[in-house]
């Protein structure tokens, strides 16, 4: 019974990887870029909300109602701003530029929020939890297990079935040729980076809900983050999310064996999926 | 000249400090076809990458309708009315068919550029590609993938067509069927520019041709009139000749 316990509550961890992931996988397809300030713009977003949250008594599902779209904005602008400027065939620039920028985000949330950890009020909702043969499922990882799915559904069917997700698409496969059919690869580097960074709203919310948050832990987000798409396979949005999901149950796994092995145990998955299957399990060779 | 659809004045192109292409004059006017001669390195691919947007270059080195359009970026070229087939097909793997070809009629609708290419009319021309709608494009044969690739630069409603050696590494039956498919092309008023390797081919699909060299223009004129020889002299160096 407790395996298959850690087998649900790893695919329920991995709802939440999935939410960090499916942005990182969008990013790294279209513009073959591995944002290293993914996980502070998640703590960011998270602060933001619990901010909010204290400043005019908002519940968490109203603080997701504003900071998604904010967290489109800020999407927007951080491609506008900075990586247009940066992208291109060499991966290099790009990822000094988004290093530079996770420290100057982590500087920036320290002057704000100061060091303390802090969370959004649920209202309980965080510690609900019901009883299905014996395993008890927590109400909070499921809603964000639902918001996962809802997400990478959405996410894969905007990209096969409208115009702007067979332009991604395109841009994807040879930004050049794109172009030549009258795309303007900025202008689709800015829509996905925007909403790249507004699927992190919906996490920002979840994160701050089920555990504490502090200027310092964007590390951790992004580890899990990369590792998901690296299992599942860079630049696909299912894979990520079963990336996501594997990544989970591996920590999962690894916690019911020792308490203090669960995430060397994910860390331990990731790198035998990259040593011998590089191009991820749901990836093509 | 004066009614030319497209025209460059004194083009020049480099590749980093590689000068590529040295002060090239060319025009095309309203349905007409033109050709592009001459061998491997001679600078007739940088000539339509340039012309695309695809390379800087000063913007009175190319004109639209008189008005200055170099430098232009190649999406913006394509609102303009300049479409390309480039060398290698270049079309979206992963995609089927028809989302390749779907990818031009959005961009085309969103740029507000009419015109008489349908998905429909591109079954007409080429039935293979509404057979292969659903097909990943890299399982296609490089004629059908050529067909695709004329196919999405077609509905991008181009006034100038350019195609980069769209008889590459196709057998001959192929490349007829290819060739087949411009007159049809040129009737809807389009304007096509050929960089085609096949003299013989070029010559008998075109209007007039250019024969280049090293960057250079080294022959030019109708393509009916121009011999063998001086197409030889220019194609391989000598004098320079205008037919």
């Amino acid at each position: 019974m407790q395996w298959l316990d850690a087998l649900v509550q790893g695919i329920l961890l991995g709802g939440m990887y999935a939410q960090y992931a499916l942005g990182m996988a969008l990013m790294f397809g279209v513009m073959k870029i591995v944002n290293v300030s993914h996980g502070d713009l998640v703590i960011l977003l998270s602060l933001v909300g619990i901010s909010l949250a204290s400043s005019f008594g908002l519940g968490p599902f109203t603080v997701m109602a504003a900071l998604v779209p904010l967290a489109v904005g800020l999407g927007w602008l951080l491609q506008k701003a900075v990586l247009n400027r940066v992208v291109g065939e060499d991966p290099l620039p790009s990822l000094i530029a988004t290093f530079g920028l996770s420290l100057a985000l982590q500087n920036l949330m320290l002057q704000i929020w100061s060091a303390n950890s802090r969370s959004l009020p649920g209202g309980g909702i965080e510690s609900r939890s019901i009883q299905v043969g014996g395993i008890h499922i927590g109400l909070l990882p499921v809603i964000v297990l639902v918001f996962a799915v809802a997400l990478t559904w959405g996410l894969d069917l905007m990209l096969k079935r409208t115009r702007f997700g067979r332009a991604l698409r395109a841009a994807a496969s040879d930004v050049e040729a794109a172009s030549m059919t009258g795309i303007n690869p900025r202008a689709v580097y800015a829509a996905a980076t925007a909403i790249a960074v507004g699927i992190l709203g919906f996490a920002a919310v979840f994160q701050s809900l089920r555990s504490t948050v502090a200027p310092a832990d964007g590390g951790a987000q992004l580890i899990y983050a990369f590792e998901a798409v690296i299992i599942g396979g860079m630049g696909s949005v299912w894979g990520a999310f079963l990336g996501a999901m594997v990544l989970g149950v591996a920590q999962a796994i690894g916690f019911r064996i020792d308490p203090g092995f669960g995430v060397l145990a994910g860390h331990i998955v990731f790198l035998l999926v990259l040593a011998t299957r590089p191009q991820g399990l749901f990836g093509r060779a | 000249m004066s009614g030319a659809i497209l025209s460059t004045h004194g083009l020049v192109a480099r590749y980093g400090d590689f000068q590529a292409l040295y002060g090239i004059d060319f025009h095309i006017d309203a349905g007409e076809a033109v050709a592009l001669i001459g061998a491997n390195g001679a600078g007739k691919s940088t000539f339509l990458r340039a012309v695309m947007g695809l390379l800087p270059v000063a913007p009175d080195m190319v004109r639209m309708g008189g008005q200055p359009v170099g430098g232009t970026p190649a999406d913006r070229m394509v609102q303009k009315g300049v479409a390309i087939v480039p060398e290698g097909r270049r079309l979206f793997s992963g995609m089927s068919v028809q989302d390749n070809l779907r990818v031009a009629v959005d961009q085309a609708d969103r740029l507000g550029r009419k015109g008489g290419w349908s998905l429909a009319r591109l079954h007409q021309l080429f039935p293979i590609l509404k057979e292969k709608a659903r097909t990943p494009v890299q399982s296609l044969s490089g004629g059908q993938q050529q067909m695709v690739s004329i196919g999405r630069a077609l509905l991008c409603q181009p006034r100038v067509l350019l195609c980069d050696e769209i008889s590459l590494g196709l057998a001959p039956r192929v490349i007829r069927e290819i060739y087949a498919a411009l007159p049809e092309v040129r009737a809807q008023g389009t304007s096509v520019v050929l960089v085609e390797q096949d003299v013989g081919l070029a010559q008998s699909a075109s209007d007039r041709l250019y024969c280049m060299l090293e960057g250079r223009v080294t022959l030019t004129g109708p393509s009916g009139s121009v011999t063998r020889d001086a197409i030889g002299q220019a194609y391989f160096g000598g004098s320079h000749a205008v037919a």
